[in-house]
């Protein structure tokens, strides 16, 4: 199956290992991604602040791109993702918004159907494939792995990508208890890591990322797994704080925790970006290395 | 927790709205009016889920239910100068939770939008800023430069702050991930012509007659702790 992949700008900056990962999954997978041609910011919660319909045209310009191809939209960002389907449901619900949008948008010759569906890759591996799918594709042992599975919010506000209770999503625990991995009980599973705050009320955020990694730690789990660049970076940026004795903890994305999995190396799901060093073995499972590449330990130096 | 009134208006008497206010009022309801289930606002039942929910009601001014309640009585001058507007993080829990559906998160954003038309904002408050830095760089490359954004953000509104984040930066850098130049879209001819054209769907409103800003930097100059 071909999905048009919108990694949205942050993969292509502080999120790259997460751009890296996803192409490597979804690659060592034989899933087709086609980076959608020139795509264009997503907008994210700073142009609604803004400008209303512009912050909707720009968005909805990926949209009519994405349409052009008919394959459903695949953004590993919870902010690209959350804004591409707001973009959609509004102007699916807004026939004054939805013409307004379509004018701006014939400037550029373009035009929307709403045909096309945004999705996150999580939600697409596990409904797409299936757990047993990927399970039976795996030739590294994570079982070394004590994840505290972290969603944030827009993978799971306001528009759901995975099909859980929105208060409690536990997608990613079945997917790494099915690779073997442990995952501890991580109650704040869905608070906020403040986002952009972190420029703009710094102070607030810090706050809400120290809960969030004090939580992990005294939970017992050796690394976070999270679906979002701004949730990574942000937690990630802990580990540089000086203060007091304040543990370090490698934040990783889920993607990354799977290629591992998959046999594919350190390097091809970019653990080196992370700010903290990896040093979790995910050695190869006897009998199921199969031709596939495997690497030969999980540390990143 | 200090409150923030706007010095020339006082609190309104009974029943008797201002004519700052009922402009205001106006133009609010024009853009609620636009977000679906945006005339919710009226089922507000006042029980505060939206404050108990959200992670960062304790560095507002005004909790997210006060915030319901000043606009039914009549204090939306004040509320749109609060920081409780711009220290919302978009993570939608109060308005999954809201037992009345009431798009608390959206209304927010329309909040915003006339805090900054109606220069309710104090010129140089960050958020503010920050929301402006991000999109020239969209209007420039059509992506979002992170670097160039947090640069300019910072030379704005907090320099010395910048000493702060560069560490940050140096080893985000050491880490392949700051990207030494922007990525421009080849479309950006298209894209500046969907902007322009959408802007004349957002005409700015005229200007309130008063103003709020100020020349001070940061959060002191909408009385909160820097």
């Amino acid at each position: 199956m071909t999905y048009t992949y919108y990694p949205g700008c942050s993969l292509h900056a502080t999120g790259v290992a997460y751009d890296k990962s996803t192409r490597a999954v979804f690659d060592r997978l034989d899933i087709e991604l086609q980076e959608l041609e020139d795509w264009n910011c997503c907008g994210a919660t700073s142009y609604t602040s803004v400008k209303k319909t512009v912050a909707y045209a720009i968005s909805a310009r990926n949209l009519a791109l994405a349409e052009k191809t008919g394959h459903d939209i695949v953004a590993p960002c919870s902010a690209c993702f959350y804004v591409l389907n707001k973009t959609r449901s509004r102007m699916a619900a807004q026939p004054e918004l939805r013409a307004q949008v379509d004018t701006a948008l014939a400037e550029a010759g373009l035009k929307t159907d709403l045909s096309v569906p945004v999705r996150k890759p999580l939600e697409v591996l596990i409904n797409d494939y299936g757990l047993d799918w990927i399970a039976a594709r795996q030739t590294n042992s994570i079982s070394g792995f004590k994840i505290a599975c972290y969603y944030g919010c827009q993978i799971v506000r306001p528009y759901g990508a995975i099909d859980e209770d929105p208060e409690n999503p536990v997608s990613m625990e079945r997917l790494f208890e099915a690779l073997g991995a442990e995952c501890i009980d991580y109650p704040p599973k869905v608070r906020c890591c403040g986002g952009m705050l972190i420029a703009t009320f710094e102070e607030v955020a810090v706050q809400l990322c120290e809960d969030l990694v004090d939580w992990a730690v005294r939970g017992g789990a050796n690394c976070i797994v999270t679906v979002c660049p701004l949730c990574q970076a942000n937690l990630d940026l802990l580990n540089l704080s000086g203060k007091g004795d304040r543990p370090k903890i490698p934040v990783l994305y889920f993607t990354q925790v799977v290629g591992l999995a998959l046999g594919c190396t350190p390097e091809e799901v970019g653990l080196e970006h992370g700010l903290v060093p990896v040093d979790i073995p995910a050695p190869p499972l006897e009998g199921r290395a199969g031709g596939v590449p495997v690497s030969a330990g999980g540390g990143a130096a | 927790m200090k409150t923030v009134a706007d010095p020339r208006s006082g609190p309104p008497a009974p029943g008797v709205l201002s004519k700052g206010e009922r402009e205001l009022r106006q133009a609010f309801l024009a853009e609620t009016n636009r977000i679906p289930g945006g005339g919710r606002l009226d089922h507000c039942i006042q029980c505060g889920t939206c404050t108990a929910s959200c992670p960062v009601s304790y560095a507002m001014d005004y909790t997210p239910r006060q915030l319901i309640a000043m606009f039914r009585a009549g204090g939306l001058e004040e509320l749109l100068a609060s920081r409780t507007i711009w220290v919302c993080a978009s993570c939608y829990q109060c308005t999954t939770r809201c037992p009345a559906e009431i798009q608390i998160t959206d209304l927010f954003y329309a909040f915003r939008r006339i805090a900054i038309e109606r220069h309710l904002s104090p010129k140089r408050f960050p958020s503010h800023v920050f929301s402006e830095s991000f999109v020239l760089q969209v209007k420039k490359y059509g992506r979002n430069y992170e670097t160039a954004n947090l640069v300019r953000y910072f030379l704005k509104t907090n320099p010395i702050g910048m000493l702060g984040w560069s560490k940050a930066g140096l080893s985000l850098m050491a880490h392949g991930r700051i990207p030494v130049r922007p990525e421009k879209i080849k479309g950006i001819e298209g894209l500046r012509r969907i902007i322009a054209k959408a802007e004349t769907f957002d005409l700015p409103q005229e200007p309130a007659d008063f103003e709020l800003g100020t020349d001070t930097v940061g959060y002191r100059a909408i009385g909160g702790t820097a």
